[in-house]
C-alpha cells in the first residue's frame, strides 16, 4: 500500500474535521442555545432541514435499487446494488449521528422504541428508520462476510434475503413519506407553497427520483476518483426512469399548488417565492429539459450535471419545507451557526471519506473487475441477494 | 368532569399575581425583571400583556384533544381526564416537535443547559387532581382568570357576552379552536391583536396526521403482498426462461 499522502481534499477535510470537534465539543458543554441559531419561535433548523430530512432523501438509492433488482428482477442493474445499499446504510447512520447532535437529550433516543405513542408520525418515523438501518445493515453484511470468508453466515444472509428486501422497500415507503407527514400538523405554519395533504406523497416521490440521481452522481465520482463507475447503458436506463419520476413529480406539484390557489402568490416576491423558484427551476424544469435531449441523456457528462440538479433542487425543496416555509409564521429569519455548518460539513465529509476508503478495500464497484462480456457468468454471486432463489 | 380556566380579559387589571403565583407553583424565579417579560419562556409558563388599557393572557391553552400529546414520539405530553395536559420530563427526548407543532406555540426549551427540557404550563394538574383550583385562578382577586368546570364556564361566558353585548367580541375563545380548549378567553379587542391565531381549523390537528397514520398498516400488508407477488411472478419467468435455455442446449 502506498504511504499516506496529503492531497487538497484530504487537507479540506481535516480543516473541516476539526471545526466540527469544537463545534461538537461545544455543543455538548454549552447546550443548544448557545451553539445553534435555534430559539422557542424558530425551534427545528439546519440538523433536522438538512441532516435528517436530506440526509434520509439522499439513502433513498437503497430502496429503489434493491426493489429493481430483486423483486423486478432487473439483474442488469445488480453491479449498482452494492455502491447504493452501502450509500444508504452510511447515510442512516450519519442522520442518527445527526440527531444525536439536534435532540436535547440524545441518550434517550432510544425511548421512542419502548415509550410509545401511535398516534405520532415521528414515533412512527423512529421505529421504521431503525428497522432500516438493521435491515441495510444486514443486506450490506454479505460483503464483509466474503472479504472474512464466513461461508455459515453468507448463506444463513442468502435464505432469508427476499423477505428482507421486501422489509426493507415497505420500511423506507412509510419513512419516507413520513417525513412529509411530520408536517401535516402545521397547517397555519408552514407557508402554502409547500403545505400540502400531499406532502407524504410528494416527498415520497421525490426520494425515488434523489434515489436515481444519487446512483447515477455516485457512479460518476466513483469514475473520477476511484477509476471505478458503471457501464454505460445502465447510467442511460436510469437516466430514463429519472426523467419519468421527475415528470410524475411535476404533474402532481403543479396541479397541487395550482389547485390550491398558491400559484398565484409567487407576484408577491419575496424570499418565499424565489426560493421556491429557485427549487422549481433546478430540480424539475432545468433537469426534465436536459435529459429529454437523447444525446444529453446518453452522454455521461449530460447524466451527471442532470443529476446533480435534481439532486440540489431537492434539496432545497426539503429546506424550505423545513425552513423558508417556517420562518414567515415564526417571525424570525434563520440563519444556522458556524457550529451548526461545522457539524454538517463533518458529518458529510465523514461520509464521503467512509465512502471512499469502502470502495478502496471492500469489493463495492465489482462488475468493473470482471471481463465485460463475461460478466455475467464468471463473476461468483456475490451480489448481496443472489442466491435467495435456490 | 372535565374542568376549565374562563379568563375574561375585561376584568382584568394588570396585577400579575397569576403570574407570581404560576411562577411560586412551578418553582421558577420571579422579580420585576421577570415580571416586565412579555414573553413565554421555559421561565414563564404564563404572561400578562398589556395593549394600553387592554390586557391578556397567554398560557398553554390545555386543548381537548392536544396537538402537543399526539407528536410526541414518547407519549411525554398527555391529556387528563380532569383537562390539564401534563408534561413527563422523564420520557422526553428533546426533539422539540411539540414547539414546532403546537398552533398557539405554547411549549417552550430550555435552550441554556446542556440537558434540556420542555416546559409549559400544565393547568396546575396536581392541584386539579386534588379538587383545587389552578394557582393563577385562586391567586386572581378580580375573578378575571376563574376555574371550574368547563361546560359550566362556557354557560357563564355566553351569559356575560348575552349581557354585555356592546363590552366583548362575541366570540369564546377556545370553545371550537382545533377541536377546543380547556382554557377559554373573553376579550373587548379582537384575539389576533394579542397574537392568538384566529384562523384556526375547528377540527382538531392531530385528525390530519391520523388519517394518513390509520392507512398505514393497510399500506403495508397490500405492498408487502404485492412486492411478493411481482417477486414470484418474475422469478418463476426467469427459472423458465434458464429451463429453456438449458433443454435447448
Ligand atoms: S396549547 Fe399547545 S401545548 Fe397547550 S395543550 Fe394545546 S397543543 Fe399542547
Ligand atoms: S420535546 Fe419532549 S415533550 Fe416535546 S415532542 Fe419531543 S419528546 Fe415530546
Amino acid at each position: 500500500m502506498a504511504t499516506f499522502r496529503w492531497t487538497f481534499w484530504k487537507v479540506v477535510l481535516a480543516f473541516v474535521l476539526l471545526a466540527g470537534a469544537v463545534a461538537t465539543v461545544l455543543r455538548f458543554s454549552e447546550g443548544l442555545g448557545a451553539t445553534t441559531n435555534l430559539s422557542d419561535a424558530f425551534p427545528w433548523g439546519l440538523w433536522i432541514g438538512f441532516d435528517v430530512m436530506c440526509g434520509v432523501m439522499l439513502a433513498a438509492g437503497g430502496f429503489t435499487l434493491t426493489a429493481t433488482v430483486y423483486i423486478f428482477n432487473l439483474k442488469k442493474f445488480k453491479p449498482i446494488v452494492r455502491p447504493t445499499v452501502l450509500t444508504a446504510f452510511l447515510g442512516y447512520l450519519l442522520v442518527v449521528i445527526a440527531l444525536l447532535f439536534d435532540l436535547g437529550r440524545g441518550y434517550r433516543i432510544w425511548h421512542p422504541l419502548v415509550m410509545w405513542n401511535p398516534r405520532s408520525v415521528m414515533f412512527e418515523v423512529a421505529w421504521c428508520v431503525t428497522l432500516y438501518t438493521m435491515v441495510l445493515a444486514l443486506e450490506f453484511a454479505p460483503i464483509i462476510f466474503e472479504r472474512l470468508r464466513l461461508e455459515k453466515l453468507l448463506r444463513i444472509q442468502r435464505a432469508i434475503s427476499i423477505p428482507l428486501v421486501i422489509a426493507g422497500v415497505m420500511l423506507s415507503t412509510l419513512h419516507q413519506s413520513s417525513l412529509g407527514s411530520l408536517y401535516l400538523i402545521v397547517p397555519g405554519k408552514l407557508h402554502p407553497f409547500w403545505y400540502t395533504p400531499l406532502l407524504p406523497l410528494l416527498f415520497f416521490v421525490s426520494a425515488i427520483c434523489v434515489g436515481l440521481a444519487m446512483t447515477i452522481f455516485e457512479s460518476s465520482m466513483s469514475a473520477r476518483h476511484f477509476g471505478k463507475q458503471l457501464e454505460m447503458p445502465l447510467l442511460i436506463r436510469l437516466g430514463r426512469a429519472l426523467l419519468v419520476g421527475l415528470i410524475v413529480y411535476s404533474v402532481l406539484r403543479f396541479q397541487d399548488v395550482f389547485d390550491r390557489g398558491a400559484l398565484k402568490l409567487i407576484t408577491r416576491g419575496g424570499w418565499e417565492s424565489g426560493l421556491f423558484l429557485l427549487e422549481i427551476a433546478m430540480g424539475l424544469v432545468a433537469p426534465i429539459v436536459l435529459l429529454i435531449f437523447p444525446k444529453v441523456r446518453e452522454s455521461s457528462g449530460g447524466l451527471y450535471i442532470s443529476s446533480v440538479l435534481v439532486v440540489l433542487g431537492f434539496v432545497t425543496n426539503r429546506m424550505n419545507v423545513a425552513i423558508t416555509g417556517m420562518e414567515a409564521s415564526a417571525g424570525v429569519h434563520y440563519f444556522p451557526k458556524w457550529t451548526e455548518l461545522a457539524v454538517t460539513a463533518s458529518i458529510i465529509g465523514a461520509g464521503f471519506g467512509i465512502f471512499a476508503a469502502a470502495v478502496k478495500y471492500l469489493p463495492i464497484f465489482v462488475a468493473e473487475e470482471a471481463h465485460p462480456a463475461s460478466a455475467e457468468r464468471r463473476e461468483p454471486e456475490l451480489a448481496v441477494l443472489s442466491h435467495a432463489r435456490l | 368532569m372535565s374542568k376549565g380556566i374562563l379568563y375574561d380579559a375585561t376584568l382584568c387589571i394588570d396585577c400579575k399575581l397569576c403570574e407570581r403565583a404560576c411562577a411560586e407553583k412551578h418553582g421558577l424565579p420571579y422579580n420585576e425583571a421577570i415580571a416586565a417579560e412579555e414573553k413565554q419562556s421555559a421561565h414563564k409558563l404564563t404572561v400578562v400583556m398589556d395593549k394600553g388599557d387592554k390586557y391578556m393572557r397567554r398560557l398553554c391553552m390545555n386543548c381537548q384533544d392536544p396537538t402537543c400529546a399526539s407528536v410526541c414520539p414518547v407519549a411525554a405530553l398527555r391529556k387528563t381526564a380532569e383537562g390539564p395536559v401534563t408534561y413527563d420530563a422523564s420520557r422526553c427526548i428533546g426533539c422539540r416537535y411539540c414547539m414546532l407543532a403546537c398552533p398557539f406555540s405554547v411549549p417552550k426549551y430550555q435552550w441554556n443547559t446542556a440537558l434540556p427540557l420542555v416546559q409549559k404550563c400544565d393547568m396546575c394538574a396536581d392541584r386539579v387532581a386534588q379538587g383545587l383550583p389552578t394557582a393563577c385562578a385562586a391567586a386572581c382577586p378580580t375573578g378575571a382568570t376563574k376555574f371550574g368546570d368547563r361546560d359550566a364556564l362556557i354557560a357563564e361566558a355566553q351569559d356575560r357576552i348575552a349581557k354585555n353585548p356592546e363590552q366583548y367580541v362575541h366570540h369564546i375563545y377556545g370553545l371550537t379552536e382545533v377541536g377546543g380548549t380547556s382554557v377559554l378567553l373573553l376579550s373587548s379587542v379582537p384575539f389576533e391583536e394579542f397574537g392568538y391565531p384566529v384562523h384556526v381549523d375547528n377540527q382538531p390537528l392531530p385528525m390530519l396526521t391520523w388519517h394518513v397514520l390509520s392507512e398505514l398498516p393497510q399500506v403495508v400488508t397490500f405492498g408487502a403482498a404485492l412486492l411478493g407477488g411481482i417477486w414470484w411472478i418474475t422469478s418463476r419467468r426467469q427459472a423458465v426462461a434458464a429451463a429453456e435455455a438449458k433443454s435447448g442446449d
